[in-house]
């Protein structure tokens, strides 16, 4: 096999993101795994709502855990709904996904803890006097 | 050969000729599902830009959430009711867009326009819910001239609106494209981007009814 038919061979068996999972040849496997995503969407979406209203739990513990169900839940819609996953025909689409992690982390973090040290450092201003 | 294996051929007639139609024997050749792969990853790095986009809002909002000027915070303003009204109507688009697209490259015509039709119902009407909300807002004197807070958070969940409006109107072309064309090669790359982007809406507004609408009201 010459290098080009080789290159050829391993770019076809690459995944597009979004499509269904190359195992996945009856269209009812196809709607399972769908429906394993809603319910699991709903179920975590659910938590969040009940936690976010509650007084059954420690109130400082909140925030961090609407943040974890939060994750959690984009993981879900990633496998389920974008059916991005760990496969070898998946990593051009995890890699690229995660830089985008990289950059939207350093941005949010970031920006919170420059304007947090700010807020820390910089005393009132005096207002300019018109 | 299956259904499903008959839509993961993704129409395209020469290579059925070429090779009898047998899905191992195309393995070699990767010409149309290259292509698909190859639209399929360019749009996914155009979704994680447009997902960098959000970050930014994201982190205007953080920083500027409590900077509400003497003016309301988002405990007197969010009705949780309807954000979670509006979050039931985005995952149900999600699974229906998801059927679309299992229609699609199955060629199933119910299944392809039953799911396009009932995820442009319901994305209208989580349309629908957030432009009553900001008019409901705007009325009450807390439109995005009165603080920062407000200033922010109309423009990362009004982005977001923005977004699923143009989704909505992708959505009715794919639909009119697919009635006018067919299930052609090229249409479903198209069907598989417009899948991925309604799949990314959901995904940021996840991120906005934790950050800002579950924060804001619980906080």
């Amino acid at each position: 096999m010459s290098s080009s038919s080789d290159f050829e061979a391993l770019r076809s068996t690459d995944h597009a993101p979004g499509d269904e999972p190359a195992d996945h040849h009856e269209i009812a496997e196809g709607i399972v795994g769908y429906l394993i995503g809603l319910g699991l969407a709903v179920l975590l979406t659910a938590v969040s709502f009940f936690i976010a209203g509650t007084s059954l739990v420690w109130h400082p513990s909140i925030p961090i855990a609407l943040v974890v169900l939060a994750i959690a839940q984009i993981g879900v819609h990633l496998v389920f709904f974008l059916h991005i996953t760990t496969g070898p025909d998946n990593v051009n689409n995890v890699l690229a996904l995660a830089f985008g992690v990289l950059i939207v982390f350093l941005i949010i973090v970031g920006s919170l803890w420059i304007m947090y040290n700010m807020n820390q450092n910089m005393g009132p201003m005096p207002m300019p006097m018109g | 050969m299956t259904a499903f294996q008959a839509g993961a051929e993704f129409g395209d007639g020469r290579r059925e000729e070429a090779h009898g139609g047998r899905p191992e024997a195309v393995l070699g050749h990767a010409d149309p599902a290259a292509k698909r792969i190859i639209v399929g990853y360019g749009f996914w790095i155009f979704l994680l830009s447009d997902i960098i986009m959000f970050s930014a809002f994201f982190a205007t909002y953080a920083v500027l959430s409590g900077e509400t000027a003497g003016g309301p915070s988002g405990k007197d303003l969010f009705d949780l009711h309807n954000v979670a009204i509006e979050t039931a109507c985005l995952l149900l688009s999600s699974f229906t867009c998801g059927l679309a697209a299992i229609g699609a490259r199955a060629h199933r015509d119910l299944m392809y326009y039953g799911g396009m039709a009932a995820t442009c119902v319901l994305g209208l009407g989580f349309l629908g819910l957030e432009i009553h909300e900001f008019v409901g807002l705007i009325n009450q004197g807390a439109g995005p001239t009165r603080s920062a807070f407000l200033s922010s958070f109309f423009t990362l969940v009004g982005c977001h609106g923005v977004h699923v409006t143009l989704g909505i109107l992708w959505l009715l072309t794919m639909i009119a494209q697919v009635f006018a064309k067919g299930y052609r090669a090229d249409i479903l790359r198209r069907v598989l981007c417009f899948a991925l982007f309604w799949h990314t809406l959901d995904i940021i507004w996840v991120a906005i009814f934790t950050v800002v609408y579950l924060f804001g009201a619980g906080a």
